[in-house]
């Protein structure tokens, strides 16, 4: 009886502590962010701040080029999801559902993408872009993050897909849907939180990518990549922001979605 | 799975996402190894690797990527584990506690380096810390260009934080296809925690861990943002090497060299995953 009070208290004083452990950097960053001006270069800082104000986030706020770059990264990741659904989730549709000639060479192909530092090859396909007068450009980044997110979109939809039976949609072809209308009516409606999931995955990983962002624009700069270019000008309570401004809408989307996170990193 | 009839439709699905990765993979590809090759008169050279290799930071760059691999993935691998061992006993609020690890999943490199580096700078909350306990008696200079210990401390544990959750969830999905009546067994027959866990459990893992290591090293060799954040160029690394000889130094030849090497490296993981896999196992998960 004394060993299983012992072994729980070690069970749930380890899973604080690694708590602790994934979460002090997110307080750490939210308390930065809200410190005042006046206190922002205090040593030693407090752990628990007796006031806090978002005067220091107004003015990172106002500061020139901040608003749009934000603008700028919500509008690659609006067009990396579209392109990542439009490309991704018929070809998940297909592997999880039919049997074809290079059905396990796509899967392969899928995987090896998953891997490959596509963000590196950000550097020839600058370029390419520089003579095709593309460069610095918001679409070709969402291009490139298009392909980073692509083999994510179509591992989340697929498992969805194969997650579904089937017998439904043969039920509505066989009552004359069609194989358009049954997909519609019996296929769909049922992978939608799977396609959301999809979506916002894609969201997240084009608003957090850096390396192609800042190699591919010079004035047009997402935030992150506004964000680099000016770690070495830009004062420490700033960067703080920043990285809180950077944080927060991941954090959430990646809560949202937390179902689906298997599928993406599982037994391989 | 059925099999359908419809004989040319799987392939309509899938060959706008083939077009398109082979698009923005095998040209930038044929463009990097132009670029890194091709002279300017266009015959083929030697020169841009022989211009790298001869550049002060190419072999600091090379041996910080290595070292940050070398630390940062047992590293993590050995607490994802203990995280996956510990979320796979199912104790009570199991799903909570597995919730908060995968939050730092969402965070990406540069955000994650200054996350730490509010921890780590001069005034930093790690100095305030030691500082009020009595620790120090004047803040440390962790991230001085001259500590180069201190930087690598800083970013193993900024790059651990940041991917341990990719590794757990690796693991975990391994763990939990490990029938429990394996182990329950050899504690019928008087194994101890220690005996299961390297006896049964770890070698019935083995899958998972060789793919979650190279899945990390493969990331390791494009470890950049979170090495700007904290040690800016004091720390060179690969990726970062080739981004500033884009950006700063405007030499697209040399680091498209930079970006041959990076891809080799992960070409040469990716065979070797693959190998260890074996072709079955390439399909979508069911």
């Amino acid at each position: 009886m004394k060993a299983r009070v012992l072994d729980r208290g070690l069970v749930y004083g380890s899973a604080v502590v690694l708590a602790i452990w994934a979460l002090i950097p997110f307080y750490l960053i939210a308390v930065s962010a809200f410190t005042p001006q006046a206190n922002v270069s205090d040593y030693p800082k407090p752990l628990f701040p007796s006031s806090l104000s978002g005067a220091t986030i107004q003015l990172f706020l106002e500061s020139s080029g901040v608003v749009p770059a934000m603008l700028n990264s919500i509008v690659v990741a609006l067009l990396t999801v579209v392109v990542g659904l439009v490309l991704g989730a018929p070809a998940a549709y297909a592997l999880a559902r039919f049997r074809f000639r290079g059905r396990a060479a796509f899967g392969a192909v899928v995987l090896v993408t998953k891997m490959f530092p596509i963000a590196i090859l950000a550097i020839p396909l600058a370029a390419i872009f520089v003579r095709l007068g593309l460069y610095d450009n918001l679409i070709t980044v969402a291009l490139v993050h298009s392909a980073i997110a692509l083999p994510f979109v179509i591992l989340i939809v697929g498992g969805v897909f194969v997650a579904l039976p089937q017998d439904l949609e043969e039920a509505a072809e066989t009552l004359g849907c069609g194989r358009w209308g049954a997909f519609r009516r019996a296929a769909l409606p049922p992978a939608m939180p799977g396609l959301a999931a999809a979506a916002i995955f894609a969201f997240v990983v084009s608003w957090n990518e850096v390396f192609a962002a800042s190699i591919l624009t010079v004035r047009t700069r997402t935030l992150p990549a506004q964000v680099l270019a000016s770690l070495s000008t830009s004062p420490l309570a700033l960067k703080f922001i920043a990285a809180f401004f950077m944080v927060l809408p991941a954090v959430v989307f990646i809560i949202l979605i937390r179902r689906y996170l298997r599928t993406v990193w599982g037994p391989r | 799975m059925h099999t359908r009839t419809g004989r040319l439709l799987p392939f309509t699905l899938v060959l706008p996402s083939m077009a398109f990765l082979a698009v923005l993979i095998v040209i930038p590809l044929a463009q990097a190894l132009f670029l890194a090759f091709a002279a300017d008169s266009g015959g083929f050279t030697l020169d841009n690797f022989r211009r790298m290799f001869a550049d002060a930071n190419f072999s600091d760059a090379w041996r910080n990527t290595f070292l940050l691999l070398l630390l940062i993935v047992p590293l993590q691998v050995a607490l994802a584990l203990a995280i996956a061992l510990l979320v796979n006993s199912r104790f009570r609020g199991h799903r909570w506690f597995f919730l908060i690890y995968t939050i730092p999943l969402a965070v990406s490199d540069l955000a994650a380096g200054l996350l730490w580096l509010a921890a780590f700078t001069e005034r930093g909350y790690l100095n305030s810390v030691l500082q009020s306990a009595g620790v120090i008696s004047q803040p440390m200079l962790w991230l001085s260009f001259d500590n180069f210990g201190g930087l690598i401390a800083a970013i193993v544990i900024a790059e651990s934080w940041r991917t341990t959750a990719m590794v757990l969830l690796v693991l975990l999905a391994g763990l939990e296809l490990i029938p429990r009546e394996l182990s329950e067994t050899a504690e019928l027959f008087g194994a101890g925690r220690l005996r299961r866990l390297v006896h049964v459990v770890l070698p019935l893992l083995r899958p998972s861990l060789q793919s979650a290591i190279l899945i990390r090293t493969i990331f390791a060799f494009q470890t950049f943002a979170v090495v700007f954040a904290l040690a800016g160029r004091n720390l060179p690394v690969l990726a970062g090497e080739g981004y500033s000889w884009y950006t700063t130094n405007q030499d697209e030849r040399i680091a498209a060299a930079y970006g041959v090497v990076i891809v080799a490296l992960s070409l040469v993981a990716i065979i070797v995953y693959l190998r260890l896999l074996g072709p079955r196992e390439t399909e979508v998960q069911r």
